[in-house]
C-alpha cells in the first residue's frame, strides 16, 4: 500500500480470516480483505456467536467496538440495508468490519450484551435507516428532532426533507411547514459522456438518425412561409421531450404561459405578512 | 425549587434534640438568638427529599454546545442522567453524499470546529487510501505539523474551559492567548482562521512561506512554554482544583475499553493506546514522542494526560520542522490533484485536467474502508464506501464524542452535581463532531 493510511497490522489479515472461519463456523458467509481491509460477512442469526467469538477467542481478542455504521443499498431489494460493526483489537493492532445485512422488518440482534457502547451506535442507526435491533432496551431516536418522521439517511429520503421550521410571531412558536425552495437542489450529472452517460448531449440529437444518407452539399435554404408555418406548428404541438435529461427541466412550461416578466394583470398589493416586521424606512433598513 | 421539597412528617428521634437543647445551660443572649432561627425548632429545616428531575443545558455555559442533560437527582447526588444529543444535527453524512469528493472537505471542518485540520486529515487518509494515492514527503510533514499545531489549539480550549467550569478564570485567559496564535499561523498557511480546508487527497492545498516555518519555530521556543507552563503551573498543583477533579467521575481500565474510550479519555485510564504511535499515518512513525498515561482514569488525569499532550506535540512539530524536506506539496497525479495556476496558463492539458476536476472530480475506485486517526479528542473515524464514481456512496464519520458522552451516566451516578462540568469538562466534547 502506499497511501499513508494509518497502518495497523496488515499483515494479519491472512491469518485473521482463517481464525475467524475456525471460530465462526457457517455463520460466516463471505470472509475477503478488500483495499486492505478485512471483512467477514455473516448471517443475522450467527451475529450475536460471531462477534462474541471476535471477542474472545484467543488469538483475534478484538476488544473494542468502534463504531456501527448502517448503508442503504435500494438495489438489493428487500434486505437493502447494511450494518457493519467496526471493531478493534487493542492487543493485536488490527482492525476488521463484520457486515450483517437486515430488511425494514427483520430486526438485528443487539449487541449491547457484548459491548454497552452499541447502545448509542445502534439508535443512530435505527434513527436513520430505521433498522430494528432485538434486544435494545432503550431504542429512542437520538440525532433527529423530538417528533421527527422518517428515516433521514435512506437513499429514498430527499436531501431537503419534507419539512422546515421558523418561528412564528403570529403563534409565538416554532411552526412546522413543508419545504419550500426558491431554487431545486440541482444535481449536476457530471459524469464523462465517454464512460457510460445515458443521455444524449445538447447538440447530438441528430447524431442518431444520421443513418439517412444526406443530400451531398449545402441545403437550400428555407422560404420565409415556411420557416413561419413551421413555427406556427411548433407552438401548437407539445415542445418534444427535452433531450438533455440532467441540464433541461423537463416540463418547464414557457415564459408565455407562465407570464415571466410580465406584471400580473390583476395584481393587487400583497397581503402583510404578519411574521415579517416592516422595516422603519430610511437609507440604513 | 421549594415546590419539589417535601416536608414530611417530623421523625421522632428529632424531638429529642429539643429537650436536649434545653437542657443545656446557655448564656439568654444566645438563647434569644437560637429562638430567632432554625435551632429552637432543630427539625424544621430538615426535610425529606423525594428524586427529582431537572434540564442541564441545552443552554448551559458549562455543556459546551447545546448538549441537553436530563438528570434524575436524589438531593444533589446524581442518580441517573440521560443526555440527549442531537440539537446540532446537520445531516452532514447525507450532505456528503450529494457532493463530489473535493467539495465534502469543508463538511469536515465544521464538524469539530475545534480542531478543523484533524478531521479533514482523516477524511483525506480515507481517501488515498482507496485511491492507494501516494503522497510527497514534505506534504506528509506539513500535514502532521499542522496536525498537531491543531492539537495544541483544541487542548488550549479544553484544557481552558475545563478550569473555567470548576471555577478559575485566569488560566483561560491565558490559554486563550496560545490558541489566538494558532488561529494566526493557521490562517497564514490556508487562509482561513477556523475553517481551513487546507488537506487534499493527495497532499495539501498550497505551501507554507518559509517565514511562517520559522515563526511557528520562535513561537515554539519562547512564547508557548512560557504562556502555557504559566497557565498550567496555577491550576496543576492548586487544592481547589484537585479537590474538584481529582476522583471525579473515575473510569477503569476494563470499562474504558467496553465502553469504546480513546484519546486521552483511554490513556487516563492507564492504557497506552495512541493511534499516532500504534497505527502511523503520514511520517508519525518518523516521530520520536511519549504517549502519557494515568494512573488513576479520573478527570484529573484527564486533565494532566492533555497537558502532557501539548508538550509532546511541540516536540513533534519542532522534528517536522528540523526535518521537513523540499520538494512537492502534493502528488503529481494530475487525475486527482489540479495542477498549479501558472501551469494551466501554457499547457491544454493542465487546463482540461483542471476543468475535468473542478466540475466532474475525480472518481474513487470501489471499496469500503475504516479509517481512524487519533484527533485531539480521541479516534475520529471515516467509514468510507464508495461505489467507483465521484461521490462516496456513504460516508459514516465516527465520532469521539458518542462513545465518551454515552458513558456519562454511569460516570456520573453517585457524584454531585457540581462534578457534572468536570467531568462533562474532562471529555472534551464538540456538538459539531458529536451530532454531525
Amino acid at each position: 500500500m502506499r497511501a499513508p493510511a494509518p497502518a495497523f497490522a496488515y499483515s494479519l489479515n491472512d491469518e485473521t480470516i482463517a481464525a475467524a472461519q475456525a471460530a465462526i463456523g457457517g455463520g460466516l458467509t463471505h470472509a475477503f480483505a478488500r483495499a486492505g481491509e478485512v471483512q467477514l460477512h455473516v448471517t443475522r442469526d450467527a451475529l450475536i456467536q460471531a462477534l462474541t467469538a471476535l471477542r474472545d477467542t484467543p488469538g483475534l481478542e478484538y476488544q473494542q467496538l468502534m463504531e456501527i455504521a448502517g448503508v442503504d443499498y435500494p438495489d438489493r431489494g428487500v434486505e437493502r440495508f447494511e450494518v457493519v460493526y467496526c471493531l478493534l483489537s487493542l492487543t493485536r493492532n488490527h482492525r476488521l468490519h463484520v457486515h450483517v445485512r437486515a430488511s425494514e422488518d427483520t430486526p438485528v440482534p443487539s449487541v449491547t450484551g457484548l459491548w454497552p457502547v452499541a447502545g448509542w451506535l445502534e439508535r443512530e442507526v435505527y434513527d436513520m435507516y430505521g433498522v430494528l435491533f432485538a434486544g435494545n432496551q432503550d431504542l429512542r431516536r437520538i440525532l433527529t428532532d423530538y417528533g421527527f418522521r422518517g428515516h433521514p439517511f435512506r437513499k429514498d429520503f430527499p436531501l431537503s426533507g419534507f419539512v422546515e421550521m421558523r418561528y412564528s410571531e403570529e403563534q409565538k412558536r416554532v411552526v412546522y411547514e413543508p419545504v419550500k425552495l426558491a431554487q431545486d437542489f440541482r444535481n449536476f450529472d457530471f459524469m464523462s459522456p465517454w464512460e457510460g452517460a445515458e443521455y444524449v448531449l445538447p447538440g447530438d440529437e441528430k447524431a442518431k438518425d444520421a443513418a439517412l444518407p444526406q443530400a451531398k452539399g449545402a441545403q437550400t435554404p428555407a422560404t420565409a412561409t415556411q420557416v413561419q408555418n413551421a413555427g406556427a406548428a411548433k407552438t401548437d404541438a407539445k415542445a418534444p421531450a427535452a433531450s438533455s435529461e440532467p441540464y433541461a427541466k423537463t416540463d418547464a412550461p414557457s415564459t408565455a404561459q407562465t407570464g415571466a416578466g410580465k406584471d400580473d394583470p390583476d395584481s393587487k398589493p400583497k397581503p402583510a405578512d404578519p411574521d415579517v416586521v416592516p422595516g422603519k424606512g430610511g437609507q440604513n433598513q | 425549587m421549594t415546590d419539589t421539597l417535601v416536608e414530611k412528617d417530623m421523625p421522632v428521634d428529632h424531638q429529642v434534640d429539643k429537650t436536649m437543647a434545653v437542657d443545656r445551660e446557655v448564656d439568654p443572649a444566645v438563647e434569644k438568638i437560637i429562638g430567632a432561627t432554625d435551632a429552637s425548632h432543630p427539625s424544621e429545616g430538615d426535610v425529606a427529599i423525594q428524586n427529582y428531575t431537572i434540564n442541564f443545558g441545552p443552554q448551559h455555559p458549562a455543556a459546551h454546545g447545546v448538549l441537553r442533560l436530563v438528570m434524575e437527582l436524589d438531593g444533589e447526588i446524581i442518580e441517573r442522567i440521560d443526555p440527549h444529543v442531537g440539537l446540532l444535527h446537520r445531516g452532514t453524512e447525507k450532505l456528503i453524499e450529494y457532493k463530489t469528493y473535493a467539495q465534502a472537505i469543508p463538511y469536515f471542518d465544521r464538524l469539530d470546529y475545534c480542531s478543523p485540520m484533524c478531521m479533514e486529515h482523516t477524511f483525506v487518509l480515507a481517501i488515498e487510501k482507496l485511491l492507494d494515492l501516494e503522497v510527497p514527503l514534505r506534504a506528509q510533514y506539513l500535514r502532521v505539523l499542522f496536525a498537531e499545531l491543531t492539537r495544541i489549539s483544541n487542548h488550549m480550549l479544553n484544557l481552558g474551559s475545563h478550569v473555567m467550569d470548576v471555577g478559575a478564570m485566569t488560566p483561560n485567559l491565558w490559554l486563550f492567548e496560545i490558541r489566538e496564535d494558532c488561529y494566526g499561523f493557521f490562517e497564514r498557511a490556508s487562509g482561513a482562521r477556523m475553517h481551513h480546508n487546507y488537506m487534499r487527497p493527495g497532499g495539501v492545498h498550497q505551501d507554507v512561506p518559509l517565514k511562517l516555518l520559522t515563526d511557528i519555530a520562535d513561537w515554539l521556543d519562547t512564547r508557548l512554554p512560557r504562556l502555557f507552563e504559566d497557565a498550567i503551573s496555577l491550576v496543576a498543583d492548586n487544592r481547589i482544583f484537585k479537590q474538584r477533579n481529582v476522583d471525579i467521575g473515575t473510569v477503569s481500565r476494563d470499562d474504558a475499553i467496553a465502553w469504546g474510550f480513546s484519546g486521552p479519555m483511554i490513556r487516563a485510564a492507564g492504557i497506552p493506546w495512541d493511534l499516532r504511535k500504534s497505527q502511523p499515518y503520514d511520517v508519525y512513525d518518523r516521530m520520536d514522542f511519549d504517549v502519557p498515561v494515568g494512573t488513576r482514569g479520573d478527570c484529573y488525569d484527564r486533565f494532566m494526560v492533555r497537558v502532557e499532550e501539548v508538550r509532546q506535540s511541540a516536540r513533534i512539530m519542532r522534528q517536522c520542522l528540523n526535518e521537513m524536506p523540499e520538494g512537492p506539496i502534493a502528488s503529481l497525479d494530475r487525475k486527482v490533484v489540479p495542477p498549479k495556476r501558472a501551469e494551466m496558463k501554457q499547457s491544454m492539458e493542465a487546463l482540461i485536467h483542471h476543468f475535468k476536476l473542478y466540475t466532474e472530480g475525480y472518481h474513487v475506485p470501489a471499496g469500503e474502508v475504516y479509517v481512524a486517526t487519533e484527533s485531539p479528542k480521541g479516534e475520529f473515524g471515516v467509514y468510507l464506501v464508495s461505489d467507483g464514481s465521484n461521490k462516496p456512496y456513504r460516508c459514516k464519520i465516527r465520532p469521539t464524542a458518542f462513545s465518551h458522552l454515552q458513558a456519562m451516566d454511569f460516570m456520573s451516578r453517585g457524584h454531585m452535581l457540581a462534578d457534572t462540568t468536570a467531568i462533562l469538562g474532562a471529555m472534551d466534547i464538540v456538538f459539531g463532531e458529536c451530532d454531525r
